[in-house]
């Protein structure tokens, strides 16, 4: 965005006097060019130039089934990183999203199961506790002022060690006792974790959701005051309240939102996968993090967008899976997953850079 | 961990207590089946107390966080504390130096004996030399079964992770396998790396690495997907843990894949999957029994002056195979979590 901004008065000035530009399409830029700057439009090429990749490297990638795997992997990182891409657009971030999914998960398994309830009474609570992890994060970063990073990486540790010590009390072992036959399971598996055949491939529902809330962001992002409010809040908190923008209010909905994201990637791993072990989770934060600055978002607010995000997760599922795929000597996995990564950034960061460029 | 609990449970206090006052709101909404209520209470094993002095002893682990086996590792130690009237004190770090700090911290507090895990026995040959000069009896349990004797320690526990693979290695022959995948879920971890090279030791068909993040399961998850898709002749996942083991059989679903599944260490959601067939077999090493030895040695040594294995030799725990065959005997101990 600001990029864009800085771009247009080089576009209003006109350009030294040449016979041969005073056809009428000086007065705007080629349309490549426009589309070039924006903030999505980077992490597109990438994404597309490691699928083709990929696609020439990996022949099972060109099936169905293969694509359908890529794109669960994507998902269960894209449903995260879309409110932790909005929260960074708002100027914050956050440390403990990783965490923070398998918290949702362990309430709701351990919940359930100690008091042998229906597994939608651990579902609910759960999501209040996530909610309310959120609220106390976006609270604690408004109220003292402070880096969210330190906030926030109090949090982390904090959910890391109650994750474990609470688990282990609980349940005297470091993961949740199975909850598969419990009542409330097969339906709440059906939301949050069913498949579904297209064209005799099998495709997680995740995916659905995925795009789902993709598009619900993009429009809350550029349709709705709430949208402009959190640009205004990464732009600049002080002009943004000036002008009258609820900044406590947006912070603090922006935490508990990314609470929301990982309520939901915890309840559908919990109904995958039928127990929680309390020590995962550690690092994934990092990863919903690279795939919504891969995306364009700006560590420092005020800029980025929500679909952009969505193809910076679908170049991690890509690259993760495709390795698998290509049949390579996994020794070199993290080193590949490196490369490829900062590949596309550089991508990204040439594209716009180009792009703005007069 | 346990000086900074208070101001944790203080926090999630109000939690807890919002969540007692919704599931008693919701107390109509119970379940039926599964849950608490069916879960048998029973006690662990139990052999009355020992009426020696107390003692204490230190168990230093290379543990991460959250992990189910050593969980089961300190299970056994504190059931033969329990029994021997040893105070245990616990404590683990995944870096070796963390993990030679609290050995160092051990032979301060002027403990009678030491348990220790030698995954990365270089660093720590220094300060168990020290504990050895403090005439600190030391042992080792897990890890580093070449390593023990050369350390001066008195004895061992553990299974030989070589050996180990490769009976599963010639296991798996038996079974008529051709081509397997030995799933690795730490990048970096000699004993889940050399538990590979065991198998490929041993079998026959061939052997392939592949690397998964074992904190993310649905990455686990459609990693092995993509494998097993990407190359349909696989006819047996070699899984290093019992978690992964249980994702790993999601992925053949997933994949249409025939192939089953054997793996390293037991929990008790496994030792279902092996009754049900969805996993094959497992190798046992009985972290248990590891735990709990390492503490009854020190005692008995203090207390009569003997050697385990004579000094000599190390006291293996694994590797003992878990099937169908015998997963009735096992499944029971498996759901209290000390097997």
């Amino acid at each position: 965005m600001s990029m864009t901004r800085h771009a247009e008065p080089a576009v209003g000035t006109p350009p030294a006097p040449g016979p041969r530009e005073s056809d009428g399409r000086t007065a705007q830029r080629p349309l490549a060019l426009r589309l070039l700057a924006r903030p999505e439009v980077g992490v597109f090429l990438g994404a597309v130039a490691v699928y083709v990749f990929f696609l020439i490297s990996a022949p099972p990638v060109r099936e169905g089934s293969a694509m359908a795997n890529i794109l669960y992997q994507s998902s269960t990182i894209g449903i995260m990183a879309l409110p932790v891409a909005l929260l960074m657009i708002g100027g914050e971030f956050d440390l403990s999203a990783g965490v923070a999914v398998i918290t949702s998960a362990l309430t709701a398994s351990m919940l359930s199961y100690q008091l042998t309830m229906n597994v939608w009474v651990g579902v609910v609570v759960a999501l209040l506790v996530s909610l309310g992890v959120g609220f106390f994060n976006g609270w604690m970063v408004v109220r003292t002022g402070l880096p969210s990073f330190l906030i926030t990486l109090g949090t982390f540790l904090i959910l890391q060690g109650v994750n474990l010590a609470v688990t282990k009390l609980v349940t005297d072992n470091v993961a949740t006792d199975d909850i598969s036959d419990m009542d409330g399971f097969d339906q709440a598996k059906k939301v949050f974790a069913s498949s579904f055949e297209v064209g005799g491939v099998q495709v997680k529902i995740t995916i659905v959701y995925w795009l789902v809330f993709a598009a619900l962001a993009t429009w809350v992002l550029l349709r709705t005051r709430y949208g402009n409010w959190i640009f205004a809040v990464g732009g600049n908190k002080e002009s943004a309240r000036a002008v009258g923008v609820p900044v406590t209010f947006t912070k603090i909905s922006l935490f508990m939102l990314v609470g929301l994201g990982a309520w939901f990637v915890g309840m559908h791993q919990l109904f995958t996968f039928n127990t929680v072990q309390s020590g995962e989770g550690v690092g994934q934060e990092l990863i919903y993090i690279s795939a919504a600055v891969i995306g364009g978002c700006l560590l420092t607010g005020g800029a980025g967008s929500a679909i952009g995000p969505v193809f910076g997760a679908f170049m991690f599922g890509m690259v993760q899976q495709g390795i698998v795929y290509a049949g390579w000597n996994p020794d070199w996995f993290k080193a590949f997953l490196g490369v490829m990564l900062l590949g596309a950034v550089l991508i990204n960061l040439w594209v716009s850079r180009t792009a703005t460029r007069r | 961990m346990d000086s900074s609990s208070p101001s944790r449970s203080r926090r999630i206090a109000p939690v807890v207590a919002m969540a007692a006052a919704v599931a008693l709101t919701l107390a109509g909404c119970s379940s039926s089946s599964g849950g608490k209520k069916s879960e048998e209470s029973a006690d662990g094993a139990s052999a009355g107390k020992a009426s020696t002095p107390q003692m204490t002893v230190a168990l230093v682990t290379h543990q991460s966080p959250g992990d189910t086996f050593w969980d089961i590792v300190r299970k056994g130690a504190q059931a033969a504390a329990d029994k021997d009237n040893v105070k245990l004190v616990y404590s683990a770090d995944p870096s070796a130096g963390g993990q030679a700090n609290l050995i160092q911290n051990a032979i301060d507090q002027k403990v009678d004996g030491i348990a220790v895990t030698l995954a990365k026995p270089d660093a720590l040959k220094a300060v168990i030399a020290k504990a050895t000069a403090a005439k600190i009896p030391v042992v080792g349990l897990n890890s580093g079964v070449s390593e023990w004797k050369k350390l001066g320690l008195l004895e061992f526990f553990g299974q030989d992770e070589t050996v180990a693979g490769e009976a599963l290695g010639n296991k798996l022959n038996s079974l008529g396998s051709k081509k397997v995948v030995c799933v690795i879920q730490e990048q970096g971890n000699i004993g889940l790396t050399q538990r590979c090279d065991g198998v490929k030791k041993t079998f026959s068909g061939s052997v392939e690495n592949l690397y998964v993040n074992g904190t993310d399961m649905p990455s686990v998850k459609s990693t092995i997907t993509a494998k097993l898709s990407q190359d349909k002749g696989v006819d047996h996942v070699v899984t290093l843990g019992a978690p992964i083991a249980l994702t790993a059989a999601q992925s053949v679903a997933d994949a249409g894949s025939k192939a089953k599944i054997a793996t390293f260490d037991l929990n008790k959601d496994l030792t279902g999957a092996i009754s049900k067939g969805t996993v094959e077999l497992a190798v046992d090493q009985q972290p248990y029994l590891q735990g709990y030895l390492a503490i009854d040695s020190l005692w008995l040594y203090k207390n009569n002056g003997n050697y385990m294995g004579g000094g000599e030799q190390p006291v293996l725990t694994g590797p003992a195979f878990v099937d169908k065959s015998n997963v009735d005997a096992v499944a029971a101990y498996a759901a209290k979590g000390t097997r």
